[in-house]
């Protein structure tokens, strides 16, 4: 087959086609969000959920009706599916899930470092770390294969090098054949109330014990034989690392990080002199060899923050300890010059506000010369964080605070902190701006619910905003901020001089999507047209009626 | 290993083409028939912050990313950038920085960036005529005539400075 120069995002998108993936749903998250894209331009099934707790049920009924199915997502949006998560290992699946989690170690484009390692020794699923693009592209396959086999979803760690790097990818010349969904009842292996709950759970453990078994022996681990002086356990991009710093070194590379080969690994780490650990983020494999009574040595603490590379290595081998030289400080990113939230921050450092913010590009608004941002946590977290605020503040403060929040990440997980706000109103009311720019900008203009149009960009349902905040009771009021700033500044001043609870959505298009986004609408308005028309032939009832 | 690896950093501003340009010269290699990796940060590239992106290619190449201070060519599109990636480059490793190419030389401004992977080409073992199929593939046809030019501006520069020959590599 000839070889493509792929990213590992790119590489698993064309794993999902060749694997027969009926369906592929996630939310956008740097770096995991071109995976999608990707499999929707290869002619695959792929849409964009209002998060990610979401992705994985849709994913996961999938499954449950004998269909493959791929849920993508970045590391934190594990923690919002991981509800559904913990229990799908109970359940297990009938076809295949493969749950993509890109992790990014270094927070290149992230508000933690989280490692997501530890959530398939906490959920009970296996999990697998793919190297580069081209082990994206096998492993997948091998996810696949052993969702099936062992009826489990299984988790695929990515991180943001694996994702974002391109390398050369060998394609298989025969796909695999797809499977044909249908629905078999098993009431005790999907409902899970306590009664059928625990035997699932002792079920768990029994495939996972035989997964470990399969790991002492499969091929997702390479032991590469060298030098009896070192020899390096090692898992996804680090193995890279690894092998280019210490070329000499016996390496055993790790391809299955859940359940690991125990037994394997500590044949190996017998076999050298000093065994040594590494691995990106948290001590993972380390703690568990140890745990098992492994004599392996760990990274140095000063490892476990930031992502890995061979410099790092190196000094990790050596036992150097010395102060690194710091990164390269370049120039941050800043909101665009035309990007129309720039009159919001303005007006929000005017009136000296408490901001609760939250994930998005307007997160940048916590940047010179506004530095108007108090507060960032979590995807949908502005709203209970104002309100936590508004609640205990002294009036003075407590009148001053407002939450912020974008209109994708309002999709995402916003819309409940609404509803905690009609249902616990503060004593002042409170005041939340959606900045509603038609696209989630920050991860490279997706679309959303609100959007009205499909991952492919095509014409579909379309979630209103105002409508959500009317329905609920709440004073909604739109406005472009950027054409009338003056206006936008003292509509925000009228609002928190009011002890009501309202909402502003500060509406106008994303700069950098704005002409995009000028064509997409201009499609799907005819696509809606011929619709409506085809509606009307056939006799249909119309919407309205 | 680093002896048989190319190591090439690109690094500018985001909208000044880095990435594209990083695009054209991993496909260039490719072409030439190397194993090519490439590593870099998306996500802030659009929002004007800084982008490094680093291309590694030779027989076998294992990390993507170029180990600091290893880079054997460092070519800058932004002035400002210039002494903040300076650490990246190896002892004795070429700099190719801005205004190597006159952007007044240029029909399209916007060409700077492969006006100075015109001048990397002539330190490297690629065949011109790869590189220009590499730069035509990754641009639309009415960009073709400004970026060739670029390309050959660029190119006719680093020849001319002498230093070509004094760095390629064997």
């Amino acid at each position: 087959m000839e070889k493509r120069l792929l990213s590992g995002d790119e590489a698993v998108a064309l794993a999902a086609r060749d694997t027969g993936i009926a369906l592929g749903t996630g939310y956008p998250g740097t770096p995991s969000t071109e995976i999608l894209e990707a499999f929707g331009a290869l002619g695959g099934s792929a849409q964009w959920a209002p998060n990610e707790k979401v992705a994985l049920e849709v994913g996961l009924g999938a499954a449950f009706g004998g269909g493959r199915a791929l849920v993508t997502m970045k590391h934190v949006g594990l923690n919002v599916a991981a509800d559904p998560l913990f229990t799908a290992a109970y359940t297990g699946v009938t076809g295949a899930l493969v749950v993509v989690t890109a992790d990014d170690p270094g927070m290149a484009s992230s508000q933690n470092e989280q490692d997501n390692r530890r959530y398939a020794i906490a959920a009970g699923l296996p999990m697998l770390s793919p190297a580069d693009p081209q082990e994206a592209y096998d492993y997948f396959f091998r996810a696949v294969e052993l969702s099936e086999r062992w009826s489990l979803p299984v988790l695929f760690r990515m991180t943001t090098r694996v994702c974002h790097s391109k390398a050369l990818v060998t394609s298989r010349a025969t796909p695999m054949t797809p499977r044909a969904p249908s629905f078999v009842r098993d009431i005790p292996g999907r409902v899970m109330v306590p009664a059928f709950a625990r035997p699932a759970h002792r079920k768990l453990r029994a495939k996972l014990a035989d997964m470990a078994a399969f790991g002492e022996t499969s091929d997702l681990h390479t032991v590469t034989e060298g030098s009896r002086d070192l020899g390096i356990v090692t898992d996804g991009v680090c193995a890279l690392h690894a092998a280019e710093a210490s070329p000499g070194a016996s390496f055993f590379k790790i391809g299955l990080v859940h359940p690991l080969p125990i037994e394997r690994l500590r044949t190996f780490a017998a076999g050298v002199k000093r065994c040594q650990v590494i691995e990106e983020g948290d001590p993972v494999i380390a703690d568990a060899l140890r745990a098992a009574g492994i004599a392996v040595e760990s990274k140095p603490e000063m490892f476990r923050f930031g992502e890995l590379d061979v410099g790092r290595v190196r000094r990790i081998l050596a036992r150097d300890l010395s102060t690194e030289p710091p990164l390269p400080k370049g120039k941050p990113p800043e909101l665009c010059a035309a990007c129309p939230y720039h009159p919001v921050f303005a007006a929000l450092r005017k009136l000296d506000c408490i901001v609760a913010g939250d994930i998005g590009c307007y997160t940048l608004g916590v940047m010179e010369p506004y530095r108007a941002l108090d507060t960032c946590v979590a995807m949908g977290a502005s709203i209970g964080v104002g309100l936590g605020l508004r609640h205990v503040l002294p009036a003075d403060q407590a009148r001053r605070v407002v939450s912020i929040i974008g209109d994708s990440t309002f999709i995402h997980s916003g819309v409940s902190g609404l509803m905690e706000m009609v249902y616990n109103p503060p004593k002042l009311g409170h005041v939340i701006i959606v900045l509603d720019n038609g696209i989630t900008a920050m991860t490279g203009q997706q679309e959303h619910p609100g959007t009205g149009r499909t991952l492919e960009h095509e014409a579909t349902g379309k979630i209103s905003i105002e409508g959500l905040a009317r329905a609920m009771g709440i004073d909604t009021t739109i406005i472009d901020p950027f054409a009338n700033p003056a206006g936008f500044a003292t509509l925000l001043a009228e609002k928190l001089a009011a002890p009501l609870l309202s909402l502003i959505v500060a509406r106008r298009p994303c700069v950098l999507a704005a002409a995009d986004i000028r064509g997409w609408e201009k499609a799907a308005e005819a696509t809606r047209a011929a619709q409506a028309c085809a509606g009307a032939a056939c006799g249909a009832v119309p919407e309205d009626a | 290993m680093s002896h048989t690896v190319t190591n090439v950093i690109l690094a500018g501003l985001g909208g000044q083409g880095v990435i594209k340009a990083s695009d054209i010269l991993a496909d260039a290699a490719v072409r030439a028939g190397f194993d090519v990796k490439k590593a870099e940060v998306h996500g802030m590239s659009q929002r004007g912050g800084s982008v490094t992106s680093d291309i590694r290619f030779g027989v076998k190449v294992l990390s993507p990313m170029i180990p600091r201070g290893e880079a054997d060519f460092l070519v800058v599109l932004a002035p400002s950038e210039v002494e903040v990636t300076r650490p990246l480059l190896r002892p004795g490793g070429v700099l190719l920085a801005p205004d190597f190419v006159p952007e007044g030389e240029l029909i399209n401004k916007r060409s700077l960036n492969v006006a100075l992977l015109g001048a990397l080409s002539a330190y490297l073992d690629i065949p011109e005529r790869i590189f220009l199929d590499a730069v035509r593939a990754a641009l639309a046809e009415r960009l073709h005539a400004a970026n060739e030019q670029a390309f050959q501006q660029g190119r006719a520069r680093a020849a001319t400075s002498g230093a070509a020959a004094l760095g390629k590599r064997q």
